[in-house]
């Protein structure tokens, strides 16, 4: 492994942030993004699930057949899906009832199925989290800054605080749907312009 | 709830893709050519009426009795992606041409979120097996609605002249941002 462990971990943050790098997983992106709460904890759900899955499928690489590969992995990542919904009703329930169908739909959340089938399939351990924790950490990044930008123009709040007073008339497109669409294309323009240079 | 009420409003006020955020992924990924388009849209129809249904059965005669209801999420993965195989090996055996013309999409369907999420969607609003049929029908037409429209708008997109970041995927999302605008329109249809 030429790489080590703080470039496979510092990737996904970056070079490989998902979902404007690989664009994968962008259903909860636009989903679950009106707030920035709602960003952050949808982010943490998903990289608790996708660390677990790499470590589990990294431990179980050499026993799991290649035929059945892609069976276990989601079987293995169903498991720690209902480990996060069972946890989330117990200890986030607010959090829970507003992402709704975005959590059970982990699941199918391309990222976590691709990491485990990309990487964690064929690297160790330590490296496989390392991984997990960088692109789920990456992922959290950009579901939050998606939510920030939403919810300020949107509802001219920041994490449930106003910002501009009475005055302000929001910009309500932003916290529907096609506001959605419109704001990632629009951010991924930004990250391109910035990347060119 | 009349039928045709639920109908429509599965296609077209909360659209799938365009209204619910789901399914997100094939939607850009095989938009890019019409006949992709059209291969994924008939590839779910076909799989997202039988998914809702057997997953409805498998709710409420299995998971509902048994009180396992906490293990929703993996049984329903299971029924999909043991229907998605099932599928294939029947097409493959009795229907060559459908299986042929339906090619790579058929596997790539189990992780397409528009399927699980239909079929939580059929159990979450508590419908009867007649509604979940007929939502599950809905929304894969949905589905396929939004995806054919999409394809067509970026066939057009490739003949003109995009500024260099917006290229790509960046510019599809706005373009699906206009067309769920129009979608948006539906809204007070029901």
């Amino acid at each position: 492994m030429a790489k080590s462990l703080t470039q496979e971990f510092t990737k996904g943050l970056w070079a490989e942030i998902p979902p404007f790098r690989l664009v994968l997983g962008l259903c909860p992106v636009l989903g679950v993004t009106t707030t920035m709460e709602n960003g952050i904890g949808m982010g943490l759900a998903t990289t608790f699930v996708l660390l677990g899955s790499n470590l589990i499928v990294s431990l179980l690489r050499k026993v799991i057949p290649a035929k059945v590969r892609i069976a276990c992995f989601i079987i293995i990542i169903a498991t720690f899906v209902i480990a996060v919904e069972l946890l989330m009703q117990a200890f986030a329930y607010v959090l829970f009832l507003k992402l709704g169908v975005f959590i059970p739909l982990i699941v199918v959340n391309c990222i976590v199925l691709g990491r485990a089938e990309a990487f964690a399939s064929k690297n160790g351990v330590v490296a496989s989290i390392a991984d997990g924790l960088g692109i789920g950490l990456g992922f959290t990044l950009s579901l939050s800054a998606l939510g920030a930008v939403r919810e300020i123009l949107g509802t001219g709040t920041f994490f449930g605080i106003e910002l501009f007073g009475a005055s302000f008339q929001p910009f309500t497109f932003m916290v529907q749907a096609p506001g959605a669409f419109m704001a990632l294309g629009l951010m991924l323009c930004g990250m391109n312009l910035v990347g060119s240079k | 709830m009349g039928y045709i009420e639920l109908i429509i409003g599965c296609i077209f006020v909360n659209n799938i893709v365009l209204a619910q955020f789901l399914g997100q992924c094939p939607f850009m990924g095989t938009s890019k050519k019409m006949e992709t388009a059209v291969g994924m849209s008939m590839a779910v129809i076909f799989v997202l009426v039988m998914a809702g249904v057997i997953t409805w059965l498998t709710y409420h005669f299995v998971l509902v009795p048994f009180s396992l209801v906490y293990l929703r999420t993996i049984a329903f993965i299971l029924v999909i992606a043991s229907l998605v195989q099932f599928v294939e090996m029947f097409l493959k055996k009795s229907i060559p041409g459908l299986y042929a013309g339906l090619g790579i999409f058929l596997p790539l369907i189990t992780t397409n979120c528009a399927v699980m999420g239909a079929c939580i969607f059929n159990v979450d609003k508590e419908y009867n097996f007649l509604q979940a049929l007929v939502s599950s029908f809905g929304y894969a037409v949905g589905f396929g609605l939004a995806l054919i429209l999409f394809a067509g708008v970026r066939e057009r997109i490739l003949l003109a002249r995009v500024p260099k970041p917006l290229q790509d995927t960046s510019i599809a999302l706005v373009t699906a941002g206009v067309l769920s605008l129009t979608f948006f329109a539906f809204r007070g249809m029901v």
